[in-house]
């Protein structure tokens, strides 16, 4: 098959009314192929093919049968895929559906427990999305999350208030603390042309080293003891479960989607992501329309960071109970690629938060069961990263047409 | 030494000949074809057609180290240095001579350059940093760079557009001296007085093709004449304006730039209701700065701009896009539109927040889509989708799209740069006859051109400007000759009273002719006098 891709001909008459349905036909096609998503799919089953190959070559029974191949080439195949089989079959168990577990309880756990991993991932990623969408590297997810499990994990435990509220009203600082650390490198960029690359990096560490700072302070952790770690917040002002105690399914998940669906009014509905868009995209014609790129590159940050800080606030709130030195993990991390992975979009990077999640959640019950290393579901993630960043790569490796070329105006 | 070439995209069947040590003037507006041509001799793009001939020779480039390798050397127009380079380390870069382990010997580069800087009076130390160097002496650092590679043939590509005066009368000079040594020289430029200093041979380029040769004793009138053309000549039906009150005035206007180079100079003018006032000018002498100061990307350092009694100082572009101001940018797919945008959205890229398109934060979808569709029918736009990306329709009807945004709602004011630019004959017309259609409504217009095409076919008056200041607002019926006069920097009086005649017959031509001469020696002197004055008003 021959794909057409050469960009549209210049000022072309318009073409007669069936002709040009056969082209948005043509389009439709063109677009459902070379599909973002369609390379993010492929990219993923890419990623678990390569993973396979990894747990087979990290399996002492694979490599023994592979020494005796040729005696015996039959035995090799069904170690092999027995194998890589019962290590996806366990991911799968832990991550989605146990379908070895003695109730029917235990069988639907995993998928709960891949939610509750996702949250903080969905909440972040959607801050580094919306920051990518308009132009803005934020690389500072890590900081912005532990700022806002610092002070929303603090009024936990240092306020006294009734329940529910009490969340809330930590919930809120998780929020103003994401939002002011990102803001910081939004007004800096924006003041001074500083690059938000570096500076959320730099943000990332200090924000790293002062929580580490006030673990060790009394005052701070309203503990006595001499563990870097503080008290366990309050009842009132952990996040509520959904489903009852053995289920860890807390209204962070909620709060979640409720993010996904502002993200995306925020984006494709409202003025505001209007102008962010037109700044990402094009700067200068933002500004000649009479958008005030400053004022949209601090804007973007805060909304960025608070998104992370709730993502923080969901994590120490809901999961945690208590601040850690490791409190926010690698969340802020693993969110860009959670963002890269759903492409900026607020849907993709809810599905990819989930995806995450369930290998994280999966992760465990495969190393536990088949001793497959859980360094092997760190490897599939960043191959899928890899190769997300690179679709020709994707395209070229299952023949895929080159998506139609942008028409650049010279 | 021979040249043939011909048959390039933007250059249709052009033949050039090159004689050793000449100074060969390729003459052209902006878009003609002059840079296209040099760039393939220089072998950064490939020649769909023709021969490259070298003393009789064909040859054939793959990439500018052969064009160097034969002797070809190239500065362009927007210079290719390294900033935080030594002039020694520009000058290596891209043959590096290397010592025994492959290590630089820049002791070398250093040699030549001193050599070659001595032997043409250039004055440059190897080791001053490139980014510390005027513009002017970076060209030379290119000169240096294209000479010591043995460079027979050096194309020029207008390296006049960044030199302030004095700096340019300093490269001619460079260029006799080069011209003396034996090497031929192409230099690229539109402006007039420079070719008639220095060529030995003049080419004229007009979209793509040679439209004669000229000798430089041609006067800078006939230059301007067989460069701007008269063959096709956009006849836009209109009729007499009818002029009301002058809404928008600029006093005293001055901006600079970052370098702190005035770039609009003291300009005062009046656009009146329902009349359309051409800036004209060469590129590059302020009229750009000027709009983007009307709307607002520019700070002036001086100066009022008033529209309908209501100064516009410190107002910001949403303020003055709020106050009525229509705004086509000269660079349309930089500043006029979002290429990854769909059609619908750049429709309202300056409006996205106002009635009927918002209704509070939320965007209506379908008031937008509603618009959009209106106004492709309206304007013509010829487009599949107006949900698809603006990025797949043609340059006219992006302009199209630009200008039923901007003409989509009631104007105080217009201004158009450049509107069409890189247009196809048939939007052309189109977008005169909305512009036209704009000012019959009343609206002040202002519209930017370079092209005196576009400023005949659409102006009531004419403000030429030249070198940040407005030379002279004449009307609409002033001749070519004089307009390009005034566009080199001949004041208005002298430009008409030099070219009245010209068309009467022959026998007043010389007359003309010899008057014109003056008439430009006099504006060489005026712009001294203009340039010092400037000079010290910054101060």
């Amino acid at each position: 098959m021959t794909t057409d891709i050469s960009p549209a001909a210049p000022s072309a008459a318009p073409p007669p009314e069936s002709e040009a349905e056969d082209g948005k036909q043509q389009t439709l096609l063109q677009e459902i192929l070379s599909g973002s998503w369609l390379v993010s799919l492929l990219a993923i089953v890419l990623a678990l093919l390569l993973g396979g190959v990894l747990i087979a070559v990290s399996n002492a029974e694979v490599v023994a049968a592979a020494e005796n191949f040729f005696a015996a080439p039959g035995e090799f195949f069904s170690t092999l895929f027995s194998t890589i089989g019962n290590a996806y079959s366990a991911l799968f168990r832990g991550a989605v559906f146990d379908w070895d577990a003695r109730t029917a309880e235990r069988a639907i756990r995993p998928l709960t427990e891949s939610m509750v991993s996702g949250t903080p991932l969905i909440l972040t990623g959607l801050g580094i999305a919306l920051a990518f969408r308009c132009g803005l590297f934020n690389i500072g997810g890590q900081g912005q999350v532990i700022l806002g499990a610092t002070i929303a994990g603090f009024l936990g435990y240092a306020l006294p208030l009734p329940p529910v509220v009490h969340m809330l009203v930590a919930v809120l600082g998780g929020i103003i603390g994401g939002a002011i650390w990102a803001g910081i490198a939004g007004v800096l960029k924006a003041r001074t042309g500083a690059n938000e690359v570096i500076v959320t990096i730099m943000l990332n560490s200090i924000a790293g080293y002062a929580l580490g700072y006030l673990l060790k302070q009394n005052w701070f952790t309203h503990t006595t003891s001499a563990n870097p770690q503080s008290r366990v917040i309050d009842d009132s002002s952990q996040m509520f479960l959904l489903l009852p105690a053995p289920f860890r399914l807390h209204f962070g998940f909620i709060i979640a989607i409720l993010a996904t669906i502002f993200v995306w009014w925020l984006l494709d509905r409202s003025t505001i992501g209007f102008e962010f868009k037109a700044v990402g995209a094009n700067p200068h014609a933002a500004r000649t329309a009479g958008i005030s790129v400053s004022k949209v590159t601090i804007i973007v940050m805060i909304v960025a960071g608070a998104l992370a800080g709730l993502g923080g606030a969901a994590q120490v709130l809901g999961t945690e109970y208590k601040l850690t030195g490791g409190i926010s993990g690698s969340i802020g991390f693993d969110a860009i690629t959670v963002a890269l992975l759903g492409r900026s979009k607020p849907l993709g990077t809810f599905l990819a938060g989930l995806l995450f999640g369930a290998f994280k959640a999966g992760g465990y019950l495969m190393q536990s069961q088949t001793g497959t290393p859980i360094d092997i579901v760190l490897v599939v993630q960043s191959v899928i990263v890899l190769l997300i960043a690179a679709p020709p790569l994707v395209r070229s490796i299952f023949r895929l047409p080159t998506p139609v070329l942008k028409r650049k105006e010279d | 030494m021979t040249k043939v070439f011909g048959s390039f995209v933007a250059n249709d069947h052009i033949d050039l000949t090159i004689e050793p040590g000449e100074i060969h003037a390729l003459l052209g507006e902006n878009g003609a074809g002059k840079s296209t041509m040099m760039n393939v001799l220089y072998g950064l793009y490939d020649a769909d057609g023709g021969d490259i001939l070298i003393d009789d020779e064909p040859v054939k480039f793959s990439g500018p180290g052969d064009a160097v390798a034969a002797g070809i050397g190239m500065v362009h127009q927007h210079f290719m240095l390294v900033p935080v380079f030594t002039v020694a380390e520009s000058v290596a870069l891209g043959y590096e001579p290397t010592k025994s382990l492959g290590l630089l010997d820049i002791a070398e580069a250093r040699k030549k350059v001193t050599e070659i800087s001595s032997r043409f009076n250039f004055n440059i130390d190897p080791d001053a940093l490139i980014e510390d160097l005027p513009v002017g002496a970076q060209q030379r650092v290119e000169i240096i760079k294209a000479l010591s590679r043995d460079a027979e043939i050096l194309i020029l590509d207008e390296p006049t557009a960044v030199l302030t005066p004095q700096e340019t009368d300093e490269l001619i000079s460079i260029m006799r001296q080069l011209k003396e040594q034996g090497t031929s020289i192409v230099f690229i430029t539109h402006k007039l007085r420079e070719v008639r200093a220095i060529a030995d041979s003049i080419t004229v380029i007009r979209r793509g093709k040679i439209v004669g040769e000229a000798s430089p004793d041609s006067t800078e009138t006939e230059l301007a004449s067989q460069m701007v053309g008269r063959a096709v000549s956009l006849t836009t039906e209109k009729d007499d304006a009818d002029p009301g009150d002058a809404t928008f005035q600029v006093r005293n206007l001055t901006v600079v730039d970052k370098a702190e180079n005035v770039v609009v100079d003291d300009v005062s003018f009046d656009v009146r209701r329902g009349e359309i006032l051409a800036v004209a000018g060469v590129q590059g002498n302020g009229q750009t700065e000027l709009a983007e100061t009307i709307i607002g990307l520019t700070e002036p350092r001086l100066g009022t701009i008033t529209l309908d009694g209501k100064s516009l100082g410190g107002a910001s572009v949403k303020d003055r896009l709020g106050a009525g101001i229509g705004f086509v940018p000269e660079d349309r797919s930089t500043d006029g539109i979002i290429a990854e945008f769909a059609i619908r959205d750049n429709m309202i890229l300056d409006v996205y927040d106002r009635e009927p398109y918002a209704k509070g934060l939320n965007l209506r979808s379908k008031t937008i889509t509603a618009e959009a569709k209106k106004k492709v029918e309206e304007f013509d736009i010829r487009l599949g989708s107006v949900v698809d990306p603006i990025s797949t329709l043609s340059g006219g009807n992006q302009q199209k799209v630009v200008l039923s945004r901007e003409l989509g709602r009631e104007l105080r004011l217009f201004i158009a740069s450049q509107p069409t630019r890189g247009l196809d004959v048939g939007s052309i017309e189109f977008v005169h006859k909305r512009v036209i259609a704009e000012r019959d409504s009343g609206t002040p217009c202002i519209i930017v051109s370079t092209e005196l095409d576009e400023v005949y076919g659409l102006a009531d008056r004419i403000a030429v400007m030249y070198s940040g200041r407005i030379v002279g607002v004449v009307g609409a019926d002033t001749s070519r000759e004089a307009l390009g006069l005034m566009m080199a920097g001949v004041p208005a009086d002298e430009a008409l009273a030099a070219t009245t005649g010209t068309s009467d017959g022959s026998d007043h031509a010389q007359a003309a002719t010899d008057e014109a001469g003056t008439a430009a020696t006099a504006a060489g002197t005026a712009d001294d006098d203009s340039a010092t004055t400037s000079a010290e008003e910054t101060k």
